[in-house]
């Protein structure tokens, strides 16, 4: 199997299935998706690696017909809060009008393949689809 | 409070907004510094500090540019950048100037040519078709981002900032955003300086086209050029001043920035809310007036989903209850808390760092009772509100003269 690589490096793709990780600081919980030399919210300089639940609620969402060039639209921006962690994706396998994407509906994480490099290695993009 | 505690603006200008393809930066910031200098009745000579800023250079000096065209008398120049708030950042840095004593008269100017700027924000890292997926950055990046994991456009984000109160709160929909920017259009009319001035019907909005649901692009900023600026002093200067400079001088009751505290998420999706909220609650206090008080409201709309928010943030209504608010009528010129009466950044447009000062421009015209058509009758009290991303937040509190 040729080999995959997260489109960013809080995807984790080989340690069972597909999830996010983010960085736990170790005094109050706050969670950060990069790294940081102290706590934004308690300063605390110690953090631990937790998964992200992968499922969630959309609580916040654009439909983007119109973007920088080079971005294909339509897509579906949003704001998952993955049981109280609050995650930025993309809204995919769901059509992208207001009739199919609404606040408050529940999502799973889903991964797509973006193309394969010279390589031979395939990168990998996440997303949150409508979880039924 | 002593004389020398208060603070009052002694001059302000700003230039029209809109299209100027014959002037640079340098040119409108001289207009409406030279316009702000002679409206307050003084000179370059008698200005003791200049705060100043341009975003889109904001590494080009834009205070020593400006000194250059109207005067260098060796006085410091604070060159200023906060985002959207550059304008109240560049007021707030004068005022405190005065404030400190160390000087009699602060000038702040803000500038911006942005017309035809397009999208701000998006794009996000540039990046050439690689050979190889090579993480970058501090995401470890295969690819850009914008677009891939949610928007780093501002009509996408501002539109998730209100689909967001939608779902904490309820009551929001496509065709009420778009009620809010029909609102600003319509007020728009009245202002010769706005950039557009130009009544849309509520579905002319809705059905232009779409840029962020639920964001169309009648709902979105105008991209602008345009530039604003204040002359600033202490209570003590003024009263050494004529009768008709205290008559029109406006007193700054209160002048506040804050920046967005940690809370869950603000990483995420900016949250523009408890910095305003803070913002608004110490004006407030130190103004020493409540939101009923108000006369009229400057607030920054950069998007027709962030006004909604901010009817909230700045405590013009209960907690929760922005759409009903609107419903009523309230924000409308001729309703309880008129909003937005110059058009907004809708339509009266956004040249960045000019838009902290020029909504406060906005309301000293009214305190000083020379808004002309638009005037708001008896307009003693007033809030002018920009927000920056990233993110900082600027209100201040006007009160017309007693003189």
């Amino acid at each position: 199997m040729a080999e995959q690589i997260p489109l960013v490096d809080y995807l984790v793709l080989d340690d069972g299935s597909p999830h996010l990780i983010a960085q736990e600081c170790k005094a109050c919980g706050a969670r950060f998706f990069d790294r940081r030399n102290a706590c934004a919210g308690c300063f605390a300089t110690e953090f631990t690696t937790v998964p992200v639940a992968t499922e969630g609620t959309v609580r916040a969402f654009t439909i983007v017909t119109f973007a920088a060039p080079g971005i294909p639209t339509p897509f579906v921006a949003s704001v998952v809060d993955c049981d109280g962690t609050q995650v930025r994706a993309n809204l995919i396998n769901v059509e992208p009008d207001p009739e199919h994407v609404r606040d408050g509906m529940k999502v799973r994480l889903a991964t797509y393949p973006m193309g394969t490099d010279s390589a031979g290695t395939e990168a990998i993009g996440f997303g949150f689809e409508p979880a039924t | 409070m002593t004389a020398s505690d208060e603070i009052w603006i002694l001059g302000i200008r700003m230039t029209k907004f809109g299209k100027h393809p014959d002037l640079d930066t340098v040119d409108l910031a001289a207009e409406a510094a030279t316009g702000a200098l002679a409206d307050a009745g003084v000179t370059m000579a008698d200005v003791g500090v200049i705060a100043a800023g341009n975003l889109m250079a904001a590494n080009a000096g834009i205070g020593q540019q400006l000194q250059k065209q109207i005067g260098q008398t060796g006085i410091p120049v604070y060159n200023v950048a906060n985002a959207c708030a550059t304008g109240a950042t560049a007021l707030r840095t004068a005022i405190m100037a005065v404030k400190a004593g160390e000087v009699k008269y602060g000038l702040a100017v803000g500038v911006e040519k942005l017309s035809g700027a397009g999208l701000l924000g998006a794009g996000g890292r540039k990046k050439a078709e690689a050979d190889v997926w090579a993480p970058a950055g501090r995401y470890g990046a295969v690819a850009p981002v914008d677009g891939r994991i949610g928007t780093e456009a501002m009509p996408g984000v501002f539109a998730q900032i209100g689909t967001e109160y939608g779902h904490k709160y309820g009551g929001t929909s496509f065709e009420l955003f778009a009620k809010i920017s029909e609102k600003n259009h319509a007020h728009s009319t009245l202002n010769p300086l706005a950039a557009y001035q130009k009544k849309f019907t509520l579905e002319q909005i809705m059905n232009d086209v779409m840029i962020a649901y639920p964001n169309t692009r009648p709902m979105c900023s105008a991209n602008c050029d345009g530039a604003a600026a204040a002359v600033v002093c202490n209570g003590e200067t003024l009263k050494s001043l004529s009768l008709e400079q205290r008559r029109r001088a406006v007193k700054v009751s209160a002048s506040v920035l804050t920046t967005d505290p940690y809370e869950d998420g603000c990483q995420v999706l900016p949250n523009v809310n408890t910095l305003t909220r803070n913002a608004a609650a110490t004006a407030y206090e130190q103004a020493g007036v409540g939101p009923s008080e108000l006369d009229l409201v400057e607030l920054h709309d950069c998007f027709a989903t962030a006004e909604l928010v901010h009817y909230d943030n700045l405590m013009l209504c209960e907690k929760g209850g922005a759409a009903d608010f609107f419903n009523t009528g309230a924000t409308w010129r001729d309703g309880s808390t008129p909003v937005n009466v110059s058009g907004g950044l809708q339509s009266k447009g956004h040249p960045i760092a000019a838009t902290g000062i020029a909504n406060i421009w906005e309301i000293c015209h009214h305190l000083r009772g020379e808004a002309g058509d638009r005037q708001i009758e008896n307009a003693k009290v007033g809030l002018a509100h920009v927000i920056g991303l990233g993110s900082a937040c600027g209100v201040h509190i006007l009160e017309k003269s007693a003189a």
